[in-house]
């Protein structure tokens, strides 16, 4: 891309943001998650200039999977981002080691870039991290590219401040056959919001996992986009949430099955812990199917600790406090016992029990 | 002084009253059974004394052990000795089978002072105690009843008895939903576990249990209270005559006569 290129790009990306500023609760799409204290929020608002040197070879990819024509977040990093962390498997390639890509909040404001390109037949493993201290925003953009064949493990860890905001975007374009899986594990942050969507192609397999924890006053919102545009995808979603206090959280799963995409096999399940009476969980399957020879199933639900189960516990001689815990820590077990790279399992274990040991005293 | 010493024990859930008026004296070394007919309040009694919440004590004492049973939690209850085989052992998944166990028996050893068992000791104690039960070990990596069959749930309750070593055992129908293998390993199990310092309340609405766990006492339970005590001798008139016999209504002996 030329320097021209990109100015231009910017340009129309920040004019973009301008028009449609910033979504509040009356956009469907945000209708629980308030981003009027992102808004208020003081920046330099001037219009963006050339910034950075785009990698080599990113150009014909950056910014095509990510549209920011409907979405101002998107827009607001696509005219501000100032590197891009680009990631390219050439074809055939196995990566065996997880590739980490850790983002710590530099500033009051940032616009992290993620571009991840893996060609036909290629497997890697990849794991996002977003971390900081203190107040700030973070605003993150990621394309995934998944060519044909190829194997993508991802995995997105939101460790954010407990004073900080958090929108992170992602897009993930899905070749032919590819078998990719995300799992979003959203622990940090006083106001999050995660969206994944993903474009399925013919035979392509997709799995979107997710958990979410949330205590104090922290708000997060997972919104998850799924489109089947061709025959023969088969989707699967899993999302769990562990809720205290007054927190807040949101799970907005939408399934899309074009009229092309038939025999598509699609289940979408979204299950909720609430261990106070103040907590409040809003959740939403959103199907759209206009194929008639497809298997899609949702299902949500939302609980509390079961007190049989806490009675069981305890007339072991397990106390009270401690059954809870491990009854919540087990609400959470199936997600953790999908994550594939042991480094990332052994310390969300770790966080996780801390957590919920540290919420007991 | 008697183990436990239950007097004029009422209890109800909700509104409605199920004990009316229980009392029991059980020392160590003795097994008492408890039968009934359903909704007798035999299931009542024992949850009462674990200490389930669901179940509101309206009046009368229970000492155990020389202390105010009815005042202690339910965690403490166990760690001072007291185990409730479950008639419907829970689900817990997510929690192996190992963790749950080696963190109650922690537990009861922090309680009195003990150090805590590690990993080995651990385990070597818990494969002794698997050979008991004629347990197959795959079950200890396995969720807490996840999955599990009726006859391996109860023979888990049992598997931890002998793990936990309680002072005050009941069994509530542990013999419910068990095929006569599965019942013949299971009173193996107990009658392993007999001994001078342990007692066992064994609750049951069949006699049948009670021909591989033979009962020192037998006590008849219906409408919320004890109506009939006697040896074990009590047990075989029971099956001959019927709760009828006693002039006590049974569900499901007047649907056997249909």
């Amino acid at each position: 891309m030329t320097a021209v290129a990109e100015q231009t790009l910017r340009e129309t990306a920040y004019q973009r943001f301008l028009e449609l500023g910033f979504p509040t609760t009356h956009d469907e799409e945000w209708r629980f998650t308030n981003v009027a204290p992102i808004a208020r929020l003081k920046w330099d608002r001037r219009s963006p200039s050339v910034v950075c040197q785009l990698p080599d070879g990113s150009s014909s990819y950056l910014t095509k999977y990510a549209p920011f024509q409907n979405h101002a977040f998107v827009a607001l990093n696509t005219a501000f981002f100032q590197d891009v962390t680009y990631i390219h498997i050439p074809r055939g390639l196995v990566v065996v080691e997880p590739i980490q890509i850790a983002y710590d909040s530099p500033s009051a404001i940032s616009h992290p870039r993620t571009l991840i390109v893996v060609a036909p037949d290629a497997h890697c493993t990849l794991v996002e991290t977003y971390s900081g201290t203190g107040s700030y925003f973070t605003n993150a953009v990621t394309e995934i590219v998944a060519g044909s064949g190829s194997v993508i493990d991802h995995y997105k860890v939101q460790l954010e401040s407990p004073s900080a905001f958090h929108v992170g975007v992602m897009f993930a374009s899905l070749g032919r056959s590819a078998n990719f899986s995300s799992t979003c594990i959203s622990l940090g942050g006083a106001l999050v919001r995660n969206e994944v969507t993903a474009t399925l192609s013919e035979g392509t397999d997709a799995t979107l996992n997710g958990l979410y924890l949330v205590n104090g006053a922290q708000h997060v919102d997972n919104h998850t986009s799924i489109d089947h545009a061709q025959p023969h995808g088969t989707s699967h979603e899993l999302y769990k949430g562990i809720l205290d206090d007054q927190a807040s959280a949101v799970f907005n799963g939408r399934i899309i099955v074009r009229k092309d995409a038939q025999k598509t096999d699609s289940k979408q399940t979204n299950k909720n812990l609430v261990l106070s009476d103040e907590a409040v969980i809003n959740t939403k399957p959103e199907l759209q199917i206009f194929a008639d020879d497809v298997r899609c199933t949702h299902g949500a639900t939302i609980g509390q600790l079961d007190a049989e189960s806490l009675f069981y516990l305890q007339s072991r001689g397990i106390g009270k406090q401690d059954a809870r815990s491990l009854l919540t820590y087990a609400f959470a077990q199936d997600i953790i016992d999908r994550i594939k790279v042991q480094s990332l399992k052994d310390s969300l274990e770790r966080i996780l029990f801390e957590k919920f040991h540290e919420h007991d005293r | 002084m008697a183990l436990l010493e239950i007097t004029d024990l009422h209890a109800t859930v909700g509104d409605r009253e199920i004990l009316k008026g229980i009392s029991l004296t059980v020392n160590s070394g003795e097994v008492h059974a408890i039968m009934g007919p359903n909704g007798s309040g035999k299931s009542t009694l024992a949850q009462v004394l674990a200490g389930r919440d669901l179940y509101v004590v309206t009046g009368g004492k229970v000492i155990y052990d020389g202390k105010d049973l009815l005042a202690m939690l339910p965690e403490d209850r166990a760690r001072e000795g007291i185990f409730l085989a479950f008639q419907y052992p829970v689900e817990i998944p997510g929690v192996s089978n190992m963790y749950f166990l080696k963190a109650a028996l922690n537990a009861t050893r922090k309680h009195h002072g003990l150090a805590e068992l590690d990993a080995m000791d651990f385990i070597a104690l818990v494969k002794d105690r698997m050979k008991l039960l004629e347990m197959d070990q795959e079950l200890l990596n396995r969720a807490v009843n996840t999955g599990f069959s009726g006859g391996e749930k109860k023979r888990n309750e049992i598997f931890q008895m002998a793990v936990l070593e309680p002072k005050l055992a009941i069994l509530d129908e542990t013999d419910s939903g068990l095929d006569i293998d599965a019942l013949r390993a299971v009173a193996a199990g107990v009658n392993a576990l007999r001994s001078p310092q342990r007692a066992m309340i064994v609750v049951t609405h069949y006699q049948r249990l009670l021909n591989y766990i033979v009962p020192d006492y037998v006590h008849v339970l219906a409408e919320g209270r004890i109506v009939k005590s006697g040896g074990k001798e009590l047990a075989l008139e029971l099956e001959e005559s019927g709760y009828a016999g006693l002039g006590i209504a049974d569900e499901e002996e007047a649907v056997a006569k249909l």
